[in-house]
């Protein structure tokens, strides 16, 4: 009938009024800023670091590769590289970044920087109430305050940290067992080498030439990365190192 | 003693004009009650607003302002401070002197309006042979000041938006003049006062309000139809859509000019919801007779407050309706429903008292108005969306 | 002749005169209402409150805003660029003079045939909307009758012209 739809709206506008009174389901609104609604796992605002440990300069994971820098739709990260080196959780020198700048009045919170981060370093925070009283100034963030704990990070996304965590820890398993291999290799190496010197030259050489151009180019890329662990790769590298 | 506080305010208007030396006392009772009139229904609109907003946060599954005051009651008087204060921008290639002139006229009609309603027994301004006319000769004129501000501001929106009221107030004007004149034939004046006291006689404790009668309820609907549609409210305000026409024919006023045509439009939301409240719904009349100790002011205020409750009801649940399908509804829906019901109206009159009026009045309300409605929504096909383009 | 009376006419009289003068057409508009609205108050200052208050509705409600659309939808918006006065003003000034002398002389004549304020209270009837209407309904039901059916006429017209420009477009 013509006005059905009317009447049936109105009744349910009527209970909504009369229920806002009686019922926190029908009333889901908080007195911010002195109550505020805890914001859910996935809430994302702007990039922070992570920094592994107690010192936040020596921990941070970032190594200054400006892949974010490069993906940022809206180009609000500034990155200088530093000039020395600085051991990082592997154990490895890596360049840090002297000055990571990070507009957040610019920033869209695409989380892409995020994404494209091989090293899990930059992460979302679910900040927001981060108003400044100078015009855009107080919104430029330096390294200083992106830098934010790996507790802190679990803290605020605890599944995701677990996973990065994880994942983490298996790459550094995964490169100490490499490393340990090589080790043991090499030592193989060194006591067989003496034994057979004439046994293995031309395998060897036809090896060393490729082994060698890969070798060089394995020491700097990450060490999680694509290691094929070429089992002939350690006596040609043991070779190339005797 | 209820007899005195029914008619406190006539005997203090009386006691006060007393006061004043004899020449000057008739005159004296008339800007007194004209003082009142301007004080008091200000008031009612920083009320009003008031009960807009929180009104509407609470269907919105919201509070509304609760900061200011307790409950937020001192919001209208923050929004006052604020629109008072701010600059009072007129864009360079406006027209000077219809820009100013335009919130006055609007104001000073929808305020004349006041002057014939009966807020209480005894309690009317101007007590007018032709009153209901006088009401309708000044919302008329309202809508003369609607164009002179869309006009004026030199603007696309503002000149759509006034085009689209002043059209929309024309139509629905004609709805609310006929539904109205099915109560002027009933009550055989054209004075409010005359319609009020004809509908203050109770039968059974119950009153004879004209609502209560087929011809007055279907009336009443049309008159509350065509009262949301003069007065530029939902879902009839798309010439003051704010997502569709940015504000309408006030998009260029800004400070004290804006807040005048807000009071603007909420005073005639109350002049008209008065007139109402007077044809239908029994005026200051109490709606039981052993009711009527509660003085008749009081009942003319809670209908009227009730009303503006039902039209913020209403905005906070119907979606917006387009100009065409608005003047459609209006032309071939309203219109000829309150052809209608003058001839049902009429019948009523005729048929004399007894059950059988009763019967037949309604039966023919309903069956048209069914029968109308079916055949509307048989035209419409609620299949796979079709795309009907402009020509 | 009361203050009253002067005032209204002063009103009118500057308003139909600011309605030919002004270069603005729109402001021309907007003066004829104030026109309308001086003769409205004349009507109700000589008791005629229906005639009053139906001159508000309609004229300054209707064709007011009737006029100022239609200034809008034309071009008689802009300024006329030859200026608002015409060539040939002075046989505009005579037949407006020969017409205000045709109806001058009406009035004059009826204030003869009518009784005066010191006339026969019963010759002057009480002018009520009851008896406009007994008088509509009784008496001049056939002037009634064809205005309606012209106002039919006008609206039926109205919607073929209408419709006509759907089908033509079409």
């Amino acid at each position: 009938m013509l006005g059905e739809g009317i009447l049936k709206g109105l009744a349910e506008t009527a209970r909504n009024f009369a229920g806002s009174f009686v019922s926190a389901e029908r009333l889901t609104t908080v007195q911010y800023p002195e109550q505020r609604i805890a914001p859910i796992e996935q809430t994302r605002d702007f990039p922070f670091l992570v920094y592994d440990g107690k010192d936040w300069e020596a921990g941070m994971r970032c190594v200054a590769c400006q892949i974010c820098e490069k993906e940022c739709p809206p180009k609000c990260i500034y990155i200088v590289k530093s000039t020395d080196k600085k051991p990082d959780a592997l154990g490895k020198m890596q360049i840090y970044p002297a000055r990571f700048d990070i507009d957040i009045s610019v920033c869209m919170s695409c989380q892409i920087c995020v994404e494209v981060c091989p090293f899990e370093a930059i992460k979302m925070d679910t900040e927001f109430e981060l108003s400044a009283t100078d015009r855009f100034g107080g919104l430029l963030l330096d390294r200083r305050q992106l830098a934010k704990s790996n507790e802190y990070y679990h803290r605020i996304h605890p599944t995701e940290a677990a996973e990065v965590d994880a994942r983490l820890a298996g790459e550094k398993a995964k490169s100490d067992a490499k490393a340990k291999a090589a080790t043991a290799a090499a030592a193989a190496k060194a006591a067989a080498a003496p034994a057979k010197p004439a046994a293995a030259p031309s395998p060897a050489a036809t090896d060393a030439a490729p082994a060698a151009s890969t070798a060089p180019a394995e020491t700097d890329v990450a060490p999680g990365g694509n290691a094929a662990g070429n089992p002939t790769l350690g006596p040609a590298e043991g070779e190339s190192r005797a | 003693m209820s007899e005195k506080a029914d008619q406190i305010f006539v005997l203090l208007q009386h006691w006060l004009v007393s006061l004043l030396p004899a020449g000057w006392q008739q005159p004296g009772g008339v800007v007194l009650a004209v003082l009142v009139i301007i004080c008091l229904f200000p008031a009612l609109f920083a009320l009003a607003v008031w009960m807009e907003r929180k009104g509407l946060g609470r269907i919105q599954n919201r509070l509304g302002p609760n900061r200011v005051g307790p409950f937020g009651l001192l919001q209208p008087i923050a929004d006052g401070i604020k629109s008072l204060t701010k600059e009072d921008i007129v864009p360079r290639s406006a027209d000077a002197a219809v820009h100013f002139l335009a919130p006055v006229v609007l104001v000073v009609t929808v305020f004349m309006g006041f002057a014939v309603l009966p807020m209480g027994r005894n309690m009317v301004l101007a007590d007018m042979d032709a009153g209901l006319l006088f009401y309708f000769a000044m919302g008329a004129s309202t809508e003369l000041a609607v164009f002179m501000a869309g006009w004026s501001s030199r603007n696309k929106y503002s000149l759509l938006g006034a085009m689209r009221a002043v059209a929309q107030m024309i139509s629905y004007e004609v709805v609310l003049l006929l539904s109205s004149v099915a109560v002027v034939m009933m009550s055989g004046s054209l004075s409010l006062t005359r319609i009020v006291e004809a509908q203050n006689h109770y039968s059974w404790g119950l009153p004879h309000w004209y609502i209560f009668t087929p011809w007055g309820c279907a009336g009443f609907v049309m008159y509350a139809i065509a009262a949301t549609a003069e007065t530029n409210r939902s879902p009839f305000d798309l010439p003051e859509g704010e997502s569709e026409l940015v504000a309408g024919y006030h998009t260029e006023y800004s400070g004290f000019k804006f807040a005048l045509f807000f009071l603007g439009e909420y005073l005639a939301m109350f002049s008209i919801s008065g007139l109402g409240t007077t044809l239908f719904l029994g005026g200051w009349s109490a709606p039981f007779s052993w009711l009527g100790w509660v003085p008749s002011w009081i009942w003319f205020f809670a209908k009227l407050m009730l009303s503006i409750f039902v039209f913020i009801w209403m905005r906070g649940t119907l979606p917006r309706l387009r100009q065409d399908q608005l003047m459609n509804f209006a032309w071939k829906f309203v219109l000829p429903m309150c052809l209608l019901n003058l001839l049902v109206a009429g019948l009523w009159r005729f048929m004399g008292d007894g059950w059988p009026r009763w019967v037949v009045c309604s039966a023919i309300l309903v069956l048209a108005y069914v029968g109308m409605g079916w055949g509307e929504m048989r035209r419409k096909h609620f299949g796979a969306r079709s795309y009907r383009y402009a020509e | 002749m009361s203050v009253v009376f002067y005032l209204l006419a002063a009103l009118t009289v500057a308003g139909g005169l600011a309605a030919v003068m002004l270069k603005n057409t729109v402001h021309c508009a907007l003066a004829l209402t104030v026109a309308f609205a001086g003769l409205a108050l004349f009507f109700l200052d000589l008791d005629a409150q229906f005639a009053g208050f139906a001159q508000i509705l309609v004229y300054i409600g209707a064709v007011a805003i009737l006029v100022v659309f239609a200034i809008l939808l034309t071009k008689g918006s802009e300024t006329p660029k030859d200026g608002v006065y015409s060539r040939n003003w002075l046989a505009g000034l005579a037949i407006a003079a020969g017409v205000f002398a045709v109806l001058g002389w009406a009035v004059l004549q009826s204030a003869r045939v009518l009784p005066g304020p010191g006339g026969t209270p019963t010759a002057t009837p009480e002018v009520t909307v009851k008896e406009i209407g007994n008088a509509l309904m009784g008496r001049y039901v056939l002037p009634l009758e064809i205005v309606a059916l012209l106002l039919t006429a006008a609206l039926i017209g109205a919607v073929i012209v209408a419709m006509h420009e759907k089908e033509g477009a079409k």
